[in-house]
């Protein structure tokens, strides 16, 4: 994902609550069409959950990549 | 002389003037404590308020009857921040310099961010609200109560499932649980964020006959209707609505360098140090951390600054590690029917609740007696 410029990203390795997901929403939610946001998850669940609340917001998942020791999620704000 | 600056009179900023009032000599700094009220408040008692379970009176104390003799303090707000001179601007006009500076303006709501919500739903994170709630409630006589999350961040995670299950209660008591359908909304695919307090939560909703309804981010309430709108594109009917309303950091933060456009200080994670400035700390709900926003992150990340700051005026050096925030959390979270769990975690370990317990919820009841000895006085 070397092409995509990251608006905003955080750090969420380690964060049982609120958790990555909801920092990710809270972004998205936060942020303006076509914007990426991404967000580094130590938690396991990531990798089903994100995907999954991306898909019933309506926005684009461009996919994950090692980071950090944990995964970096990125997601464009669709709308 | 060194001037430490803290803003704030939460939990978070009266806790660090004493505990650097009690660890620094009058010679060595002059602690200054600014607050925009003169009252301190126990925001977590605002949950017992709106079921008459707790007097709302009881949860403010005068500010100065809790800090050290040491500390000075100004009642007064924070107009700007001047990182460069080092001063602070305060709404009368005054200006206070700093050498250090921490930050603990705390989270602030603004129910205007979501159209209808301050219209029509109600919640309990101040006290006009959770007094306002309390009107509600007694004139409830049935019908579809609807929970949920009006933005993100919020303080306080676990308070609405709390609210969840001490609302059962009160309509059990009242007899009016049979004629109200109670509806649990909850911004992820899970009751709440942490997997081991999900699934007991959920057990406990589905044996209490509450409904859920996950992937559920509040966009808009219908005040005429009484519908609320999901940005998933749900939509529920409801007769009484408790949604905590977005939060945003102090306004003189908003776009501030130090800060991003919400007010939310972006600091290091461990040190909890401005990542643009290194004169400049922030703990407690106002840092852009991902982690819980709750008086007891302030609480754990208190000492930590403190030792940074005593060390800073001493000029000593400290250790690689010495003075590192651990992601330390502790919170009580209820479950109705006068039991509770503590949730205990940090940045390597999640929570392992214990089953929920009579003793637990007693050591809450004792906890929010005890606050006012213990923690913003900074004796443990």
């Amino acid at each position: 994902m070397d092409n995509v410029v990251i608006t905003k990203e955080s750090d969420a390795r380690g964060s049982f609550c609120p958790g990555p997901l909801m920092e990710l929403i809270r972004m998205v939610k936060g942020g303006q069409v076509g914007e990426v946001f991404a967000v580094i998850s130590s938690d396991a669940g990531s990798q089903k959950d994100i995907p999954a609340w991306v898909a019933k917001a309506g926005h684009e998942f461009l996919g994950s990549e090692p980071a950090e020791g944990a995964m970096r999620f990125l997601v464009r704000k669709a709308k | 002389m060194k001037q430490i600056v803290i803003l704030g009179g939460g939990t978070g900023g009266t806790l660090m003037a004493n505990l650097l009032a009690k660890k620094l000599g009058r010679r060595e700094a002059e602690i200054t404590l600014v607050s925009n009220s003169p009252w301190h408040l126990y925001q977590p008692g605002w949950l017992y308020v709106p079921f008459g379970w707790q007097e709302a009176t009881a949860l403010q104390r005068p500010l100065k009857d809790l800090l050290h003799r040491n500390v000075q303090l100004h009642v007064d707000g924070v107009r700007s921040l001047d990182r460069v001179g080092k001063t602070v601007s305060l709404g009368s006009g005054k200006t206070i310099p700093y050498d250090f500076l921490v930050v603990a303006t705390g989270s602030h709501l603004h129910p205007e961010l979501v159209p209808g919500l301050a219209e029509a739903a109600d919640h309990f994170y101040s006290e006009a609200a959770a007094l306002r709630l309390r009107e509600k409630l007694l004139d409830f006589k049935g019908g579809t109560v609807l929970i949920g999350i009006g933005g993100l961040p919020y303080k306080c995670p676990v308070a609405p499932l709390e609210f969840t299950f001490l609302l059962d209660d009160y309509l059990r008591r009242q007899g009016l649980r049979d004629v109200t359908s109670i509806q649990y909304t909850f911004p992820i695919n899970a009751v709440f964020t942490i997997p081991t307090v999900a699934e007991l939560a959920e057990v406990k909703m589905r044996e209490k006959g509450i409904a859920i309804e996950t992937f559920f981010n509040l966009e808009s309430i219908d005040p005429a209707r009484k519908i609320a709108t999901s940005l998933e594109g749900s939509e529920v009917a409801f007769d009484l609505a408790v949604f905590i309303p977005p939060h945003r950091g102090a306004e003189f933060l908003w776009g501030h360098p130090i800060a991003d456009a919400d007010g939310w200080v972006d600091v290091s994670r461990t040190s909890l140090q401005s990542k643009v400035d290194p004169s400049i700390w922030a703990i407690g709900d106002t840092t852009n951390l991902p982690i819980s926003k709750a008086g007891s992150t302030a609480h754990f990340e208190g000492p930590v600054v403190a030792a940074q700051i005593v060390s800073a005026v001493r000029g000593q050096v400290l250790e690689p590690g010495q003075a590192e925030y651990n992601g330390r959390v502790m919170c009580f979270l209820e479950v109705g029917e006068d039991k509770a769990t503590l949730l205990d975690f940090d940045y390597s370990a999640p929570p392992m609740p214990k089953e929920p317990s009579t003793l637990v919820h007693f050591e809450k009841l004792l906890f929010n007696q005890a606050y006012w000895h213990l923690v913003p006085t900074a004796v443990v």
